[in-house]
């Protein structure tokens, strides 16, 4: 596959065969030409001959090979003439990750660290088959699809401020209960406020460095201090809904004469009435995402109440946001000058809004949006902020987390023999887990080194370095 | 259908196994043997359950009967083992053995064993959270049966 350098960071994948626009991958040279992306690049291109596509067919630095769309994928479509994807947007719909602030130093926090984790750990229903702590009717489970965190914070599981923290408030106001089938309304009934298995965590995190003083502070960020991070999805409801319109959309798109290069790559016009019937399907997953993470937030910061015996205005613990990676979005952004309303598709990817921008809160609007990019649990997460050059350039969207590159089998085999909590010990981060391969699946080395990608996105300027954070305590699924 | 050259791996595997695991950066899925579609759609779902749980742990305490449809043999062989995977995803029981009744390239009509799941009898190692469609292959060869699969996990 012929790739052409645009700068450093940026590669033209040209127009060949049927791709209706170029694909554009943002990644170092080195990066770009390591073995496994041979793979993903050809799913760049693929996604690059669906109808109604605009601009060009993205690709993150964390890209990896995922099903039809590759992982890391942005791609936006034209909100009259283009299609919709259930395999653009992922299984688990509006995965994402919220972080929170604290007053709290790590000296502080440091003697309790143990029993603070196992606390977290005890507290927040982890692994698989966990059942959360909210009981849920059928009718209070469409409330919640419907409400969002809204939901959580109307029934004192958080505050005001929680929602307007949150991408979209933490609620997309299409999510429509009646499209989705009583298979995915079993499943979400038995797991709000539960973590799940496999990469979602919950990490207590230290500021170790700050790049960008102004807007650290507008997030109210300070070396030193104590955080909170989230990372967790829709769960089985999410699965569900995706999976249900994957079957369906595979014989819709038949109909439609669509040639598709894989079958994963399955979609409805955005325009018809099973474009919108995923559309507001894949709403309700959303909201019962941001439910789920405010939820599980609101426990943890009980917790560190109880454990710390601290009240809520000492430990002032306050979410600095709440983003998704798997979502489509009706958005509108400006193309050759023009305004077009469009769906944009971040297949783990994150929304990276510039200063000013109107769906931005008060407190952020003067230096873009918070973006929160969660890296493997031995190493680093940041915190990075939207930039005007996103807009331009990707929609509004830049990279969201480190991205695989050895299989769970490689893993496993490279964390033969070594006591992976231990290692982690010796770094001074402290770990519980539940599922018998997560850490060893989880390990440091099973990821792309996340200083790199977001070194590429900061280079590339869709997006900025603000703040850089170092993990002491994590509790897996 | 596709008639495939086997590598000697492949071959190897067919002779002593159901399945072999595949591997794949993001997640992973298994290459399945059969001696006919039956015993092939039959093996496909015990690989499934192999993976999860301890199979040979699982009692046979009940069954149910499963009636399916699909455009050809890899949309009949996902939306099988979609139906199985439900049964754990959506109502934890845990599938010991499955009997394929009927099957064409279009229809499958089974009756699965299957036991409830008790965390004090049994161990999950590894949750499969979806079958996917991605690089779905169901072929036939004169040797036998063999279908490839990619599951999110």
């Amino acid at each position: 596959m012929e790739i052409k350098k645009i700068d450093n960071y940026r590669w033209e994948l040209p127009k060949t065969g049927d791709m209706r626009v170029p694909g554009i991958i943002y990644a170092t040279e080195s990066m770009l030409k390591a073995e496994k992306q041979k793979e993903p690049l050809k799913q760049v291109a693929n996604v690059a001959t669906l109808p109604g596509i605009l601009k060009a067919s993205m690709a993150m630095p964390d890209m990896h090979w995922g099903y039809g769309f590759p992982i890391g994928g942005v791609a936006a479509f034209d909100w009259e003439s283009g299609i919709i994807s259930p395999g653009g947007v992922g299984y688990d719909i509006n995965c994402g990750v919220r972080l929170a602030t604290t007053s709290l130093l790590e000296k502080e926090v440091r003697p309790k660290l143990e029993n603070l984790v196992n606390a977290l750990f005890r507290g927040i229903p982890t692994g698989v088959g966990s059942k959360g702590s909210i009981k849920l009717s059928v009718p209070e489970e469409k409330k919640v699809l419907q409400m969002g965190s809204r939901w959580a914070v109307s029934r004192g599981l958080g505050e005001a401020l929680d929602l307007e923290h949150t991408e979209d408030g933490g609620c997309m106001p299409n999510a429509d209960p009646g499209v989705i089938s009583q298979r995915a309304l079993e499943r979400g009934l038995r797991q709000l406020g539960t973590l799940g298995s496999g990469n979602h965590f919950l990490e207590i995190g230290v500021v170790e460095a700050i790049y960008d003083t102004p807007a650290a502070q507008a997030f109210g960020l300070f070396e030193g201090q104590i955080t909170v991070m989230l990372h967790t999805g829709s769960r089985g409801l999410g699965y569900q809904i995706c999976d249900d319109f994957l079957a369906f959309m595979t014989k819709h798109v038949k109909k439609l004469g669509i040639d598709l290069p894989d079958r994963q790559l399955a979609c409805a016009s955005i325009q018809s009435k099973e474009g919108m019937r995923y559309y507001n399907a894949m709403a309700c997953a959303a909201n019962y995402a941001w439910t789920n993470r405010q939820i599980l937030m609101h426990h943890s910061r009980e917790i560190l109440y109880r454990v710390l015996g601290m009240s809520p205005r000492d430990l002032n613990m306050k979410l600095l946001y709440d983003v998704c990676h798997n979502i489509a979005k009706k958005e509108v952004h400006v193309i050759d000058g023009k305004k077009q309303t469009v769906c944009v598709h971040r297949k783990g990817a994150t929304r990276s809004f510039p200063p000013g921008h109107e769906d931005l809160c008060d407190q952020y609007r003067p230096v873009g949006q918070p973006v929160i990019i969660p890296g493997d649990m031995g190493t680093a997460s940041y915190v990075l902020a939207g930039t005007e050059k996103a807009m331009q350039e990707t929609f509004g969207s830049t990279c969201h987390g480190a991205g695989r590159v050895l299989s769970r089998k490689a893993a496993k085999k490279a964390s033969k023999g070594r006591a992976i909590h231990r290692e982690l010990e010796d770094k001074g981060i402290l770990v519980k887990w539940t599922g018998r391969s997560t850490l060893a699946e989880e390990i440091p080395e099973a990821y792309k080194d996340i200083s790199q990608v977001v070194e590429v996105v900061h280079e590339a300027g869709i997006s900025k370095k603000v703040a850089k954070l170092r993990p002491i305590g994590v509790v897996k699924g | 259908m596709n008639t495939q050259v086997l590598s000697k791996k492949d071959l190897l595997g067919r002779m002593t196994k159901k399945y072999n695991l595949i591997d794949h950066t993001a997640d992973f899925g298994i290459h399945v043997y059969g001696s006919d579609s039956k015993e092939l759609f039959a093996n496909a779902a015990w690989a499934v359950f192999d993976i999860i749980t301890e199979i040979d742990q699982l009692a046979g305490l009940d069954s149910c009967h499963i009636e399916l449809s699909g455009d050809d043999w890899s949309d009949l062989m996902v939306n099988w083992l979609r139906e199985v995977l439900y049964l754990w995803n959506g109502k934890e029981l845990l599938v010991k053995k499955a009997r394929i009744l009927s099957l064409s390239e279009t229809e499958l009509s089974a009756t699965v064993e299957l036991d409830s799941f008790n965390p004090d009898r049994h161990v999950i190692k590894t949750e499969i959270k979806a079958v996917t469609y991605h690089q779905i292959q169901v072929n036939s060869g004169p040797s036998g049966w063999e279908a490839m699969i990619i599951f999110d996990i």
